[in-house]
This record gives structure tokens, C-alpha cells and sequence, in this order.
């Protein structure tokens, strides 16, 4: 197990570093477009040809070479095999696809790459620290809190994006971070279990 | 060995919470001695932490869907946009030259019918999806439209379009639910089907003091696997390897061949992790050939997956019902009679019935079944989770409780009466006490307008079991050990479970067993429907633990100067029984073995006691897995919201093997229960026969606010049926909690909801009935 303080201090970087764009994926994607605007002193359109960008995964700088239509997730699965992060419906619905951008969850499939900008993504294989797995992702295996685990990628990362800016979440507040997840195989009772295990117990 | 030697063996027999005692079965000689109840074992039975879960949740887990092979070419498919139509002409020529494509396939050429939005028409395979999306706008095709129908009702009418025309044959394949040939068609009606009639009921409603009556309605639900249905096929001249997400490695391999003209041998399927099935992928199915058509023509390895719209469009779903019910029974509840009309719809194809729910559940001496098939323009229908008897219990469980209601008696006392199933009888008990039955009110007791309410309903899933199914056990020389069979695990823990069984054998534990399942290079194991895949697997793997542990005990018995009977393999080590210091670690063993490896390949035997399951036996009632599900409603009777607040599932699957995982695949069986009660409904426009709703954010699942806490109680029900005991427990979970809903709210309101779902208009109107006008 972890040190969870550790968990604690990259929490509170991450959401003062996200806490800017944390609002809504509208105000990301207009902020995206000035900073690839401003980094890379782009035409006003690009495409329909491919493009080169440089996206930060995990903490990598990974160049890309897409077309400007194609979606991070379509980018993380192809071009930079990150398997992980799975698509199940393609249109924001399902939630399979959560990557975080500076720290916030968000809809892989709805955000496209040449708009991620110069903001950083932590997909489910950059969630561990190495060999030790996040809490998060230890709680869920204790409980059981997959079943196929296609969809389990999505919700570890955002149970892990509550903890970052909530470590004592009431059961209320996990259904209300993974209310978008849906999981065919019902593991919400278990999930809502992990995270109750998770959480740090609140200080006297 | 003689086959047919056989020996007598003492078997744990009963309920643990009843009391267990033993039978003597005979059984064949070959066969592991009898396995003790769970408490006396160190792995099955225990809460093993799934041995996928890690690769789960860092998202190493490779799916079908993130299959890439070198050259690898994405499909797609072509859809009709017509519910109804005949192609005049097609003409694939524009979208083969496109930039990309390397192979195009018409699907449907001139004269073809296409009796469904989303029907394929053509398909196309190129070296991106993009440039597969863009050939098929290419595609031109010139549909004449033909009258259509997509209600149910409306197909019955004896003017209506038909979907078939005479001499037309709807396929009367799928999987799983065994499809009766040779039944009338008239216009879009095919049946009845009356399989399971007994007795006479005319006598039986006379007999009767007291007659129940009832019209039921059950929708489209739709699978909604969170990984859509996908395949990559690689055809080569030197044989052909299938990726594909499958509940059924070996029979998808016996397709392709009869398909392709191949040999077994020549067809390898495989399927890596499996992002649910719940049915709908049971078969190859038509999408899948398509791809090993694109594939050989291409010569490049070809992937297929489908969209959202396309799950939702020709996946298959559960089909729709309407069921008449009429129960008469005695003044203490005796049933006389049960008549069951049903016209169900699979879209255009058939299996629409509700099993034998309603015929075997109850003692009755009369039944009398009539199910019909009504085709309807709409994709087909498949099995989903408890097919037939989860449509089929929200009828009758409903019914039965209106009856108890109307005699004024207890639901459960009125079951205890009409159920000898001792199985039930005890779920009963145990829920009762954990929901706090006793606290039940009449309906409407509740003041002010959110009112409360308790409900019982009761399920029933054959015992089922393939024999066909087969598993191999290894021990290498350096001690470790590999079990392997072609068996998939769909997300139940299947694999987890063998590795339990195997680990409890050999004294090992389970994660020192290496897992080679889901590839039919090893030995064939059983699809995963029909809740058979515990029950089918885990007996081989344990006989074929047992007899490479007999093995090496021949083995090492000279070394510790015993005879190989006086050894027992515990915790990593083999040791003299009666003499624990005398022992050697199994890696020492191991290491003495003459050959490389240990190995041993076997077979489900049929089941002990001389008698066999069959899939499909028409009266389950005696043999059958028995769940009783309970639920606490609260229904807003303003705005005519249905809240679960609470279900208890109480459920059997003979030894439980793994309690974590049972309580995973029961609380999802449940809460599909919720989302079927509640809220989900695939919608089909009338005018255009186009599906409204064919997406994710539209076709309504319960998610983490619809979900309840959901307790499950789990039976240990050990009846010396195999060398394990264990039953699957996928379907049976499922099936009880709609009408336990239903139930619930009738005692809420003192208003009975026969139609799901059971969405807040449908409350209010119910409650508020608009007077008809005369």
C-alpha cells in the first residue's frame, strides 16, 4: 500500500494545477485552441490533412502526426497504443473513454487531440507509480469492483480524480463523480464499496 | 479401465443453513473422491481476489477491440436505411477505387429483401476506418421500399404488411433457446407453441374457487455490452485465426469451418479479455463471417467493430411480450389451472416465447400454453440473460401476488403452499428475515404522498450443463502449473475459479496457477450461456488436477517411502498423511519427474447419481437453480417516480465457488433487473421504423443513483451432482427482480403496473386512470 499523504500532496498539485480548467469541457476547449494557437503560431485551420502536434501523456512528450477531426482517445488508442482507455459509445455517454487533462476527467472520445494542447494527460496506464498501484486501483481489486473491466479504466480514473480533490468523499459524492460511468455488469456496489476503503478515514 | 466401472461415494448432501447430511451416488470409478463442504477447504469457497483484476484496472487488459495485427485493415458495414425495401441495384464500384479500400463486399445484392433499419447491405475494408466510413458513403444503392410494420400489435392484424412473404423462411437459428421447427405461419404469426401443456384446464377453472386474470406487456431490452461486438479475422492459405469477442470460443471455431469449408484444424479462435456478452455474442453471427470474407479477399487481417448504433440496431436483444394469464385456484390458494396466451416479437427473427417459467414454477396439474412468434420489421432478437423466463416471471410472479391479494393471504405463505422446492422454501425464510418482512403494511398505508412497499418475487433457471467441455492441468518440471481450455471468461471469473479448483488439488495457491483459457488450441470448453460455464468446466479441471496429482504421488512415493495412496499435496508441499514431517516441497517434486511435465486432459463426466441434464428439459421445476428476490419501493405519487431503495437477493448455485465474485454477478443481474423495471426501452418510430433511441445516452441504464444497496444472500446447497457441486449463477440473478419491483409497488399503491417499463407516466396514469370514453 502506498503512503496515502503521498496521495494527498500529488492530489492537492494536481487540482491547483487543473483547478483553472475544472469548470467544463466548453471552457477547455476554448482555452485548448489559444494555446495551440499561441505555441505553435498555427493557421486558423488546419486540416484536412494530418498535422503534427506534441501531446504530454503520462508525462511523456509524444509527437503525433493526425488529422485534425480524430479524437484523443482515437489518438491514445492508435498512435500511441494506450489501450486502456476504451471506447463504448463514442459520443460522451458512456464515460469508458475518462483520460484526465491537467488533473479533471474528461470524455476522451468528445475532445479532439489538436485541442488538447499543451495540457497534460494522465491516461489509467500513467495512474500507477510504477510498480505500485494507486490506491484507487488497489481498493477496487480488494472489492471486486469490476466484472468484464472494459469499463473499468474510465471509472478508476475518475474515483481517482475525486480522491485527488475530495480524500473523504461520502458515498453521495462517489455516485455523483462516476454518475456518467455506466457498467453493463453493474459493479457500482462494489465500486461505492473500494471507494468507501480508499478514502482516509477523516481526522478526528 | 472398464468405462462403464463405477464405485459408491458419500457426498455432502443439503443446505448448509438447513443442515447437510450425506448421499451415496455412484458414480464412475475414475472420478476424484468426493470434495467436503467449503469449510473444510482452503481455496474454493473463499473470496480469491479475481486474477485478471490487476491487468484490469491499469489497463492492460487487451480486448478484441485492441487487437493490431501488422497490415491489420479496418470494416464497416453498410446499413439499410429502409425498414423494408428490395435492393433494385447496387453498384460497390466508386467506393473500391476509393484511396484505402482493399476489399468491398455486397451484402445484399439485387432482389435482395431487407426487413430492417440497419440490415447490412454491403461491406467494405480499408486501411482506416475513416477511409472505410467514406467508401461506404460511395456505395450507391437504388432500395424500392415495401410497405412495413413494426408494432407488435399492428402485425397481428390481418391486413398488415408482411415482414415474410408466403414461402418466405425466417432463419430459425439461435443460440441457446432451442427454436421448435415446423409451426404454422399465418401472415406475421408463427405458433402456437404449446410445448409443456399438461392436464386439462377447462376442469381446472371449474374446479376453481377463485380465477386471476391479467394482460402483460414486457419491452425490448437491448444488451448494451460495454465492449461493442467485435472480430478481427486473419485468413491465410495455411488456415485462419479469429480474434473475437465471443461467449463461445469452440463453437465459433465449428462455424467458421462449416462456413469456410475448412477443416477444425485449420480455424483458431481467440478471445483475450471479453467486455460482456449477456447473450448477444453467442455465435459467429453474420458480421463475423463477413469479416473473414473481407479478410481472404484483402489477404491483409481484417477488423470489425461495431458502433453504438449498430449494438443497438442488430445485436440482438430480448425480445418483446405480450402475455394473457389466467391462474384459478381453491380458497387455500391450491392452484387448479394456469393458462398462459403469449405473442412475443424477435424482430424478424424468432425465440420470442417466455420459457417455462409459468409451467414449471408451481405445483398445478392443469397448463396450457399457447406462445407465438409475431415478426415485426425490427432487428432480431437473441438470448439475453435468463431468456423467456425473466419476461415470462414479471407475468406470472405478478400474477400469483394478485392472487395471495385477492384470497388474502401472505405472498409467501401462499408460495409455501404451491412451491415444494426446498431450495426456495428456505431463500424464502432467509430474506424474509433479512428485508424485515414482518414490517409490511397494506398497500396505501403510507400517509402523505411518497408511499412505501415490500415485494417478493421468486425465479427459476435450469441446472444447466454441457458435457462437452473439456480441461487439461500441467505441472512443469520447475513445479508450476498451467490449466487449459478454450473456455472465455466474459467478466464472471471463470478463470479465477479454475485456478481455485486447481490450486485446492495440487496444495497450491491459486495464484501460482498459470491461466490458458480463451483459445481453442486447448482443449474445448463450453460456451458461456445458459449459466453452464461453472457447472460445465470446473468438474474436468478438478478430475484432471486429481489425476496428474496421482501421478506425481506415484512418483514420489518411492522417495518418501510410502505408498502413493498415504500422500496429500498442502501448501506447496507433498507430505506423508499421517506423518506431516515426513514432506517434500511440490517444486522438488517436480523437479524429480522423469518426463518435462505432468498432464492430464479431461472431459465433464455426466452428472453423478445416473442421471443426465439436458439443456432445454421441459419440467426444470425438480432440478432447477431456485432464486427468491425481495424489494423495498418508495413511489412518489406526485411526480410518479419508482425508487428501489433495497434488494435482498437470496440465491442458489449449488457450492458456492468464489463468494466475491457470485456477489459481483448477482448484484449486476439485479440491478439489469432495475434498468428493465425502470427505465429501459428500445423505441421504434411508426411512421419511419427507425429505432429513436439506438445510443447510450437516450436507451436509459440504471447507473450508480438508480443503484440501491443490493444484498446477496448465497445458499450452500451441496447435492453430490459432480466433482465440484457448483452451479452458475449469471441468469437466475436476473430474473426475479422486475416483478419483485412490481410487487413492491403494488404494495405501495394498492395499483398494479403490468407493463415495463415502469416509468413515472405509467405510475401516474395508473393512478390517475383517464375515464374512457363510451
Amino acid at each position: 500500500m502506498p503512503d496515502p499523504n503521498q496521495a494527498v500532496s500529488v492530489s492537492r498539485r494536481s487540482f491547483l494545477g487543473g483547478a483553472g480548467v475544472a469548470a467544463g469541457s466548453a471552457v477547455l476547449l476554448r482555452d485548448a485552441h489559444s494555446a495551440v494557437a499561441a505555441d505553435a503560431d498555427a493557421p486558423a485551420i488546419a486540416g484536412p490533412g494530418a498535422v503534427s502536434l506534441s501531446l504530454t501523456v503520462n508525462g511523456v512528450a509524444r509527437a503525433v502526426n493526425v488529422e485534425p477531426r480524430t479524437t484523443l482517445a482515437e489518438v491514445l488508442r492508435g498512435a500511441l497504443d494506450l489501450t486502456g482507455t476504451k471506447i463504448g459509445c463514442d459520443r460522451g455517454a458512456c464515460s469508458a473513454c475518462t483520460v484526465w487533462l491537467d488533473g479533471a476527467p474528461v470524455a476522451a472520445c468528445m475532445l479532439l487531440a489538436v485541442d488538447v494542447g499543451t495540457r497534460a494527460v494522465t491516461t489509467i496506464e500513467g495512474l500507477a507509480q510504477g510498480d505500485t498501484l494507486h490506491p484507487v486501483q488497489a481498493a477496487f481489486i480488494e472489492h471486486d469492483a469490476m466484472q468484464c473491466g472494459y469499463c473499468t479504466p474510465g471509472l478508476v480514473m475518475s474515483c481517482a480524480a475525486l480522491l485527488q480533490r475530495n480524500p473523504q468523499p461520502t458515498p453521495a459524492d462517489v455516485q455523483a463523480a462516476i454518475s456518467g460511468h455506466l457498467c453493463r455488469c453493474g459493479s457500482y456496489p462494489h465500486v461505492l464499496e473500494a471507494m468507501q476503503a480508499a478514502s482516509q478515514p477523516r481526522k478526528a | 479401465m472398464a468405462e462403464d466401472a463405477m464405485r459408491m461415494e458419500k457426498f455432502p448432501f443439503g443446505i448448509a443453513s438447513v443442515g447437510v447430511g450425506e448421499i451415496e451416488r455412484r458414480i464412475p470409478a475414475d472420478e476424484p473422491p468426493p470434495l467436503p463442504v467449503n469449510s473444510a477447504l482452503r481455496v474454493i469457497g473463499k473470496p480469491v481476489p479475481r486474477q485478471d483484476a490487476r491487468a484490469k484496472v491499469t489497463g492492460a487488459m487487451r480486448f478484441t477491440v485492441d487487437v493490431k495485427l501488422p497490415n491489420m485493415l479496418d470494416a464497416r458495414i453498410l446499413r439499410s436505411p429502409l425498414p423494408h425495401a428490395r435492393v433494385q441495384a447496387i453498384d460497390p464500384a466508386a467506393a473500391a477505387r476509393h484511396p484505402g479500400v482493399r476489399a468491398v463486399l455486397v451484402i445484399a445484392p439485387p432482389d435482395a429483401i431487407l426487413r430492417y433499419v440497419g440490415a447490412p447491405v454491403a461491406a467494405v475494408a480499408a486501411t482506416t476506418p475513416t477511409a472505410a466510413d467514406a467508401a461506404l458513403r460511395l456505395i450507391r444503392v437504388d432500395y424500392a421500399p415495401l410497405p412495413f410494420v413494426v408494432d407488435p400489435d399492428a402485425a397481428r392484424r390481418p391486413d398488415a404488411p408482411l415482414v415474410y412473404q408466403a414461402g418466405e423462411q425466417p432463419s430459425l437459428s439461435i443460440a441457446e433457446i432451442p427454436v421448435t421447427t415446423g409451426l404454422a405461419v399465418a401472415g406475421n404469426v408463427r405458433g402456437p407453441e404449446t410445448q409443456g401443456s399438461r392436464g386439462d384446464i377447462a376442469p381446472g377453472f371449474t374446479q376453481a374457487e377463485i380465477v386471476v386474470e391479467g394482460d402483460y406487456r414486457t419491452q425490448t431490452q437491448t444488451h448494451c455490452c460495454m465492449e461493442p461486438h467485435a472480430i478481427v479475422a486473419d485468413w491465410r492459405t495455411d488456415g485462419l485465426t479469429v480474434w473475437m469477442s465471443t461467449q463461445a470460443t469452440a463453437g465459433v471455431r465449428k462455424e467458421l469451418a462449416d462456413s469456410f469449408g475448412l477443416k477444425l484444424s485449420q480455424v483458431r479462435v481467440k478471445v483475450a479479455a471479453m467486455g460482456g456478452g449477456f447473450g448477444s455474442k453467442s455465435s459467429l453471427g453474420t458480421y463475423g463471417r463477413y469479416a473473414v470474407m473481407l479478410s481472404r479477399q484483402a489477404h491483409a487481417p481484417v477488423r470489425l467493430v461495431f458502433d453504438r448504433a449498430e449494438e443497438q440496431l442488430d445485436s440482438g436483444n430480448r425480445p418483446a411480450t405480450w402475455q394473457h394469464l389466467r391462474i384459478g385456484a381453491r380458497r387455500d390458494g391450491t392452484l387448479t389451472a394456469i393458462s398462459l396466451v403469449e405473442y412475443g416479437s424477435a424482430g424478424v427473427g424468432v425465440g420470442a416465447g417466455v420459457g417455462n417459467f409459468a409451467q414449471g414454477l408451481y405445483t398445478c396439474p392443469n397448463f396450457a400454453a399457447a406462445q407465438h412468434d409475431v415478426f415485426i420489421n425490427a432487428g432480431r432478437g437473441s438470448a439475453m440473460r435468463g431468456p423467456g423466463n425473466t419476461p415470462g416471471a414479471f407475468a406470472m410472479e405478478q400474477a400469483i401476488d394478485e392472487l395471495a391479494d385477492k384470497l388474502g393471504i401472505d405472498p409467501l405463505v401462499l408460495r409455501e403452499r404451491i412451491d415444494p422446492n426446498p431450495v426456495r422454501r428456505e431463500e424464502r425464510r432467509l430474506g424474509a428475515q433479512r428485508i424485515g418482512w414482518d414490517r409490511r403494511h397494506k398497500p396505501g398505508a403510507d400517509a402523505g404522498p411518497v408511499k412505501r412497499g415490500l415485494g417478493v418475487a421468486q425465479s427459476l433457471w435450469g441446472a444447466n450443463v454441457q458435457s462437452n467441455a473439456a480441461c487439461e492441468v500441467r505441472l512443469l518440471r520447475d513445479g508450476s502449473v498451467e490449466v487449459l481450455s478454450s473456455v472465455q471468461d466474459l467478466g464472471t471469473g471463470i478463470g479465477t475459479i479454475l485456478a481455485q479448483v486447481v490450486a485446492e488439488e495440487l496444495g497450491l495457491r491459486p495464484e501460482d496457477i498459470t491461466l490458458r483459457i480463451g483459445d481453442t488450441d486447448f482443449p474445448a470448453g463450453p460456451p458461456s450461456h445458459g449459466s453452464r460455464t461453472t457447472a460445465s468446466i470446473t468438474p474436468p479441471a478438478r478430475t484432471a488436477a486429481w489425476k496428474v496429482k496421482q501421478m506425481l504421488f506415484r512418483q514420489v512415493a518411492p522417495v518418501l517411502g510410502v505408498a502413493p495412496d498415504q500422500l496429500v499435496a498442502r501448501d506447496g508441499r507433498i507430505a506423508v498423511r499421517e506423518d506431516a514431517a515426513r514432506s517434500m516441497s511440490l517444486r522438488d517434486a517436480a523437479a524429480g519427474l522423469r518426463t518435462e511435465q505432468l498432464s492430464a486432459t479431461e472431459a465433464r463426466s455426466d452428472d453423478y447419481g445416473g442421471f443426465r441434464r439436458r439443456i432445454g428439459d421441459a419440467n426444470a421445476a425438480e432440478n432447477d437453480i431456485g432464486g427468491v428476490q425481495f424489494a423495498a419501493v418508495s413511489v412518489d405519487t406526485e411526480t410518479g417516480a419508482i425508487r428501489v431503495e433495497r434488494v435482498v437477493a437470496v440465491q442458489d448455485c449449488g457450492r458456492p465457488m468464489n463468494p466475491k465474485l457470485i456477489e459481483s454477478q448477482v448484484q449486476g443481474g439485479v440491478l439489469m433487473g432495475i434498468g428493465y423495471a425502470l427505465l429501459e426501452a428500445r423505441v421504434i418510430d411508426q411512421n419511419t421504423g427507425h429505432v429513436m433511441n439506438a445510443n447510450l445516452e437516450q436507451y436509459k441504464l440504471a447507473g450508480p443513483h438508480e443503484t440501491p444497496p443490493i444484498e446477496v444472500v448465497l445458499l450452500e446447497n451441496y447435492q453430490g451432482e459432480s466433482a465440484t457441486d457448483a452451479y452458475g449463477i449469471a441468469e437466475p440473478s436476473n430474473i426475479a427482480t422486475a416483478p419483485a419491483i412490481a410487487n413492491a409497488v403494488f404494495n405501495a399503491l394498492g395499483v398494479r403496473l403490468r407493463a415495463l417499463p415502469m416509468t413515472p407516466a405509467a405510475v401516474l396514469a395508473a393512478l390517475n386512470p383517464v375515464p374512457q370514453r363510451s
